[in-house]
């Protein structure tokens, strides 16, 4: 028969099925961060079990982290708890962990695929709901909550249904300067946030093929605002190429096995899916939401929503409170929206990629006056040396950006980077949730060129036009 | 046959994809405890002033919040719209509800990974078709002070004019809240599955199981 790479992976995994349907699955990878691992291995502890496989566990803390001033630790003794806690956990159980002042720090969706933890066909997990960005490598990757992470650390598997085949097929090539951060809120805009709820996306098509790794993880990542706990797209020369040589990569010993495995990690090509659909990438203009969900997009020519457009009473009240939160009129232009700060970073744009499509836009300009604070917060100590090595931590400072050490940062502000009450940010993160980047805080989610651009002119604008400008 | 029986007042709560991010705001996320969540649920829609672990004062709180207005105070159970528990895997937002006392929620859908992180913390969450929720909605708002009767055995919701909706969920799921099993007591009664795949996994594929850690 036929197989998707969802049901590849799936039988690969699969230890035993029980006879409600579920399965228990066995995960080779199991990434932990300090926020949601605390009460696992406290729970371990309580029924005195061991953890299974060891060598399985990387651990990282990201979310909680100072992303200045480093050398002088954590000042926030709840958070300093909170990192300590784990670093304790690694200690006692022996597991892998990366420290503060380590180079392979960083945002634990950045370094596993960066570190080659992540590896094609492997299952992995994560206390964390974007771990669907690994799913870019042709793994499958998905978040869980603490009590799946503690199960997983004791049992090696994850009881879990079955989900559905789901395949977004994106013909044609993106325009320049549009990128696949344009492309998944374009999607999501489309689909909605719970389209793909029940689902694992496969991301295929040609616009796919051409796109790098980087790009791949952005639609990936994002999957999960679409509703689907994973997102994949299939192996390839791109993936071949990007799994050689990095810090966890298989050793020369086991290489060619691990090659000829990597190999049949494709849908065959009549595979069927349970839901299809296709989206032309010559469409999309650069994104600009303008609510409080990911599915609250527009393009940058566009206007925000009028409520009194909507027949159904609880859409027109969705959209009326979200514009309210968001201190914006119906119809207003998107470019009117003047800001007050921007966050470049996240585990969504915060690769190399990601910054030097920032770092062009930047280049020779100053950011605008009325721009009260600019950052850029690469997802990992070895993006931070490359961009120091490319020069682009330069064209940050000197356009008036801070530049940060890696961590998620303003992405959800648990840490000192936050957006103040009604202060207005253009983020290249993944969620503009009321109070997601700090309490009544307003979030715009773009991609980094557009992010750049604003910072530059206050308000959003073009970015297309803008560099024929330039 | 056991049984469990969730009797209560509604809480109607009409707005679609509500978060986890709203359900517990980040800064409690720092907390390394299971419980002593209740207070800060819907933390930055429920009080006026903001909050933060170890705030000790006393908080303001938001009239016009629906936690807040009489009855639906003495609630244990939530009504909201469409894909409810969407955004972040936290599972504090499920500790959030239980520790504040919500038995259970209904919804026309849920987020994946919020429903697994319910079930597995005794939150019982129930699909209806809209219309029927639209019923509920339409039925408290004529009359605030609403219990509801959830049998879960049965799989039905009975309305205090005797109404009786039903509702489907996984048999594994009506156990996990009937008995509170303990999942991991479960998959371990496979070990030796679990450990005759890895070990024919280690031959097959062995780079899975490197680890050069230095
Ligand atoms: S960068 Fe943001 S979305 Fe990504 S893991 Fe960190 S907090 Fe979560």
């Amino acid at each position: 028969m036929k197989k998707t790479l969802y049901d590849k992976i799936w039988n690969e995994h699969l230890v035993h099925e029980n006879k409600d349907g579920s399965s228990l699955i066995y995960i080779d990878r199991h990434l932990v961060h300090e926020v949601t691992s605390p009460q696992a291995f406290d729970g371990l502890g309580i029924k005195k079990r061991n953890i299974w496989n060891k060598n399985s566990i990387f651990a990282v803390s990201d979310h909680n982290v100072p992303t200045k001033n480093r050398a002088s630790g954590i000042d926030d003794k709840i958070s300093k708890l909170q990192v300590d806690t784990l670093i304790d956990n690694c200690k006692k159980h022996k597991l892998s962990y990366f420290d503060l002042n380590n180079i392979n720090q960083g945002i634990v969706h950045v370094i596993g695929p960066e570190l080659a933890i992540t590896q094609p066909g492997m299952t992995l997990v994560c206390g964390d709901s974007h771990t669907s960005t690994h799913g870019a490598l042709a793994s499958l990757a998905f978040g869980i909550g603490t009590s799946d992470v503690e199960h997983v650390l004791a049992t090696q598997c994850i009881n879990i249904n079955k989900e559905k085949n789901f395949k977004i097929n994106i013909t044609n090539s993106l325009s320049h300067l549009v990128s696949s951060k344009d492309l998944i809120l374009h999607i999501i805009k489309i689909i909605g946030t719970s389209g793909g709820t029940g689902y694992t996306i496969e991301f295929t098509g040609n616009c796919i093929e051409n796109m790098s790794i980087e790009s791949r993880m952005t639609m990936c990542n994002m999957s999960i605002e679409a509703g689907a706990k994973s997102g994949l797209v299939s192996f390839d020369s791109k993936t071949f190429d990007y799994m050689l040589n990095r810090k966890y990569s298989p050793s020369k010993q086991h290489l060619n096995s691990a090659i000829k495995y990597w190999e049949t990690l494709v849908s065959d090509s009549d595979a069927e899916f349970d839901k299809t659909l296709s989206f032309d990438a010559a469409d999309v203009l650069p994104q600009v939401t303008w609510g409080t969900s990911p599915e609250m997009t527009t393009d940058i020519n566009g206007k925000t929503p009028d409520p009194e457009n909507e027949n159904d009473s609880s859409k027109k009240q969705y959209i009326q409170r979200a514009l309210d939160y968001m201190g914006l009129e119906a119809n207003q232009d998107i470019q009117s929206i003047k800001l007050d700060k921007i966050f470049i970073g996240s585990c969504t744009n915060s690769r190399i990629e990601d910054l030097r499509q920032a770092a062009k836009i930047l280049e020779g300009y100053k950011i605008s006056d009325h721009i009260k604070q600019a950052i850029v917060v690469p997802g990992s100590g070895h993006v931070k040396a490359e961009a120091e090595k490319e020069g682009l931590d330069k064209i940050f400072i000197k356009s008036g950006f801070e530049w940060r050490e890696p961590g998620c940062s303003m992405c959800l502000g648990m840490n000192n980077d936050s957006l103040l009450p009604y202060e207005r940010c253009a983020s290249t993160s993944n969620r503009n949730f009321e109070g997601r980047q700090g309490d009544k805080g307003r979030t715009h989610l773009v991609s980094p060129s557009m992010a750049a651009l604003a910072a530059i002119k206050g308000h959003f604008s073009n970015v297309v036009e803008f560099i024929n400008e330039k | 046959m056991k049984n469990k029986i969730i009797e209560g007042q509604v809480i109607p709560f009409d707005q679609s994809n509500i978060d986890t991010d709203a359900i517990i705001p980040k800064q409690y996320l720092k907390s390394i405890k299971k419980s002593g969540f209740g207070p800060f649920l819907f933390d930055s829609l429920r009080y006026t002033d903001p909050g933060d672990l170890g705030t000790t004062e006393k908080r303001n709180l938001n009239s016009d919040f629906v936690l807040n207005i009489k009855p639906y105070s003495d609630g244990n159970i939530i009504l909201a719209n469409d894909n409810f528990g969407c955004g972040s895997s936290r599972e504090h937002a499920v500790w959030a509800l239980k520790d504040y006392g919500i038995e259970a929620v209904i919804s026309t859908s849920f987020a994946d990974i919020f429903y697994r992180n319910s079930f597995k913390n005794g939150l019982l969450l129930i699909s209806l078709k809209k219309d029927e929720l639209e019923n509920i909605f339409d039925e408290i708002s004529a009359s605030p002070k609403y219990n509801l009767t959830i049998n879960i055995q049965n799989q039905t919701i009975t309305t205090p004019n005797s109404q009786v909706y039903s509702f489907t969920i996984s048999d594994a799921d009506k156990e996990r809240i009937i008995f509170e099993y303990d999942d991991i007591e479960l998959s371990l009664k496979y070990k030796d599955k679990i450990r005759n795949y890895e070990s024919e996994m280690k031959l097959k594929k062995p780079w899975i199981f490197e680890n050069n850690n230095d």
